[in-house]
């Protein structure tokens, strides 16, 4: 299959067919990172710049990570701007990293659509891994290729999503995917938490985790942000906890086999109960896993598309 | 009689081909077309073009003092009469606010210096001092000097005590209250609707009850204090039927809306185009239709741009930073006529929302084409097309979603108190 794509800005961009052949090269490398020597010359040559405008460990490890085992040069470029502090705009960021000559940008910024203005305005390719709340389609991508490991496909599969779906691009461009591929996704969260136009979405909706359990094959958690309950959205973290954590009772509900997620950070004792991160059911350091295979593959197949 | 200093012979008016006779600034008189002789009058021949009013805007931004690199008077007037527009209200976010007979006079001087002859500008004063909605602004100092209404517009005021001192403060002036109805709490400003679009984007939204709330706000305290409220660009079905409501209880209200509320929807702003981004934000397809509606209804009075220029380095970033607005002078007349050449609206429903409406709810000058009105009028090009572009606009603002359409119906030439401006 030849690449075309020059840009990953969400799953909405991607075909199946797509989606199989990212999980196929991705398996191929994650055999890769079982070797002793986890390092191939397959990007030799190449640049890529890791834009991080919001604070980010694990997501800019793992593509710095995926990008020197495959002998890419990477580079990486912190910025601590927000809405509120002006500093240079997006568009000279942009064009002053085009002008260094490099062949992609991994970008996280606060701003929903910050990706898809950088890949407006560059001849290289960009990858989104993260925007606002609008999406984060790695990591979605590597949810699937947890999946896709696990069970080979998530045809016919329920998924519940659990947590502040609201402001997740995490559960956003899950929903997308899981949906693309063939799975029901569930939804549970406080109504606070739940993104306006709800009913327009291809979810289920719960808003009592117990009932959200039911017989479901997988569990993603998301993590609850603190300053939610300054904004309104929840009393505090002992009610949320308690009424919308996932916990022991709740894993009980589910299928026998079913398998826990979490993108992390995450918040233990909160959104999820800590023993449980920790069990035999929990794909959470899987996941941590397929995110380097899975970039490593996104990283090949947006450096050597087809032009 | 008064021998005419200016004819237009054979233009277009209802249907009919006329002569339209001009003297001292003022129509003398529009008569079937003749070969009549005119001795000493200047004769143009309008070549069956339309006749029409001038158009009057009572919502602008035209960033003088204070942004002049977004627009200054002179530009905003340019762009006004290339539009086809005789008089201009602007409002009162200057940098210092116009919340004194200093600004006020400092903008009629500009208007004045610039163009002796016209377009008109009409100052709105701030309801309150520095637009902050705390203190009531000096309403007889600003109306003395030649403001024609009080609005804190963009920063409505949050307090309903202030507010309501505030219409009853104005009401001693005689001049009308502008309110932009924006509920101050409920995502103020994010310049997207909340619902289908703002969900997938990512983006906070404004739900329209946001609007409708405060409009319902506004309707009980104008009916309570007999005091009339003109409200600001509506853009949704919630707020057309609140006015509605007001209307048949005989309360003092006035409303407009803007080209863009009816020509756009939400879906717009997928692809996180800035230039979309505007407040209120634009709505649904169903709030179109209920827009429309009660514009042939009578429901909705006026149309106003909402002339929002911006420069484009500000509009050139993350859509949650960018400012909101839309440069309108330039387009609105093509964009509003196309909805009577698609039928939507009648030639009537556009005379009266760009004229009727907006002079004798300003009490601005007003052209009905009868002996002594003022004669501002232009030649209308109906079918010409032109396309929307940074040249073709006289706004400094290049910022409009509408850029890079052709647009029917261009000003072939616009005279104001007779005088050939265009």
């Amino acid at each position: 299959m030849e690449w075309r794509h020059k840009d990953l800005l969400d799953i909405t961009q991607l075909s199946k067919e797509d989606v199989a052949h990212i999980y196929e090269t991705a398996t191929y490398f994650q055999e890769i990172n079982s070797r002793p020597v986890k390092k191939v010359p397959t990007l030799k040559g190449h640049s890529v710049v890791l834009f991080f405008a919001e604070p980010s460990t694990r997501t800019k490890t793992s593509f710095d990570m995926a990008g020197k085992r495959l002998s890419c040069d990477t580079f990486s470029l912190a910025k601590s701007s927000s809405s509120l502090t002006k500093g240079e705009t997006l568009k000279d960021t942009a064009l002053t990293l085009e002008a260094m000559n490099i062949d992609g940008i991994v970008i996280r910024h606060w701003a929903s659509g910050a990706a898809a203005f950088m890949a407006e305005r560059l001849d290289c390719s960009v990858i989104n891994a993260g925007d606002g709340r609008h999406a984060h389609p790695t990591q979605a991508l590597l949810d699937g290729f947890t999946f896709y490991q696990e069970w080979g496909s998530v045809e016919g599969k329920t998924i519940l999503i659990l947590g502040d779906i609201a402001h997740s691009r995490v559960a956003r461009s899950n929903v997308l995917l899981l949906t693309m591929m063939g799975a029901k996704v569930r939804f549970c969260a406080p109504r606070t938490l739940l993104p306006a136009n709800i009913k327009s979405w291809p979810v289920e909706v719960f808003t009592d985790v117990n009932q959200a359990c039911k017989g479901v094959d997988a569990i993603m958690c998301l993590r609850l942000q603190l300053e939610r309950q300054q904004a309104g959205l929840l009393p505090n973290v002992r009610e949320y906890s308690r009424y919308f954590g996932l916990g022991p009772r709740q894993v009980e509900l589910a299928s026998p086999d079913v398998k826990i997620l979490h993108p992390g950070p995450m918040n233990r004792g909160v959104e999820i109960d800590s023993a449980l991160a920790d069990s035999a059911s929990s794909l959470v350091l899987d996941q941590v896993a397929s995110g380097v295979a899975v970039r490593m593959a996104l990283l090949y197949l947006y450096l050597t598309r087809k032009k | 009689m008064t021998n005419p200093e200016l004819v237009i012979r054979k233009a277009v008016w209802k249907g009919e081909e006329v002569d339209l006779l001009v003297a001292h600034g003022k129509i003398l008189d529009i008569l079937p077309s003749s070969d009549a002789m005119y001795e000493g009058a200047e004769v143009v021949t309008a070549r069956g073009y339309l006749l029409m009013p001038s158009l009057t805007d009572v919502h602008t931004h035209l960033r003088e003092p204070g942004f002049e690199y977004k627009e200054d008077i002179a530009s905003g007037l340019n762009a006004a009469v290339h539009g086809g527009f005789s008089n201009i209200m602007c409002m009162a976010n200057t940098e210092p606010v116009n919340d004194n007979a200093v600004i006020t006079d400092q903008m009629l001087h500009r208007a004045r210096a610039e163009f002796p002859d016209g377009p008109r500008l009409y100052p709105i004063g701030a309801l309150t001092k520095k637009l902050e909605g705390k203190e009531l602004s000096p309403m007889y100092e600003l109306a003395d000097t030649g403001c024609v209404a009080f609005s804190n517009d963009g920063l409505p005021v949050k307090s309903t005590e202030i507010f309501r001192r505030a219409l009853e403060y104005a009401s001693d002036t005689g001049l009308p209250v502008i309110d932009h109805c924006e509920d101050p709490y409920l995502e103020v400003g994010a310049g997207v609707n909340e619902g289908a679009v703002s969900s997938l984007l990512g983006l906070a939204g404004q739900p329209d009850v946001a609007e409708a709330a405060q409009v319902a706000r506004d309707l009980l305290l104008a009916e309570y204090l007999d005091i009339h409220i003109h409200l600001a660009h509506i853009s949704c079905r919630k707020s057309v039927d609140l006015i509605a409501w007001a209307k048949k209880r005989g309360v003092k209200v006035t409303a407009e809306t803007c080209p863009h509320y009816l020509l756009l929807t939400e879906e717009a702003v997928e692809g996180y185009g800035t230039d979309t981004k505007v407040n209120p934000p634009l709505r649904t397809a169903d709030d179109v239709e209920a827009l429309l509606q009660a514009i042939r209804e009578g429901i909705i009075d006026m149309f106003a741009t909402d002339h929002a220029p911006h420069a484009a380095h500000e509009k050139e970033v993350e859509f949650m930073v960018a400012p909101c607005g839309i440069s309108g002078l330039d387009s609105a007349l093509s964009l509003t006529w196309s909805l009577v050449a698609s039928g939507k609206l009648t030639f009537d429903d556009f005379i009266r929302m760009w004229t009727t409406a907006p002079c004798k709810t300003f009490g601005l000058p007003l052209n009905g084409f009868n002996k002594g009105d003022v004669a501002d009028f232009f030649l209308f090009a109906p079918d010409e097309e032109w396309i929307l572009s940074p040249e073709t606009m006289h706004s400094k603002g290049k910022n409009t979603p509408f850029m890079g359409q052709t647009l029917k119906g261009r000003v072939i030439s616009h005279f104001l108190g007779g005088k050939k401006i265009v």
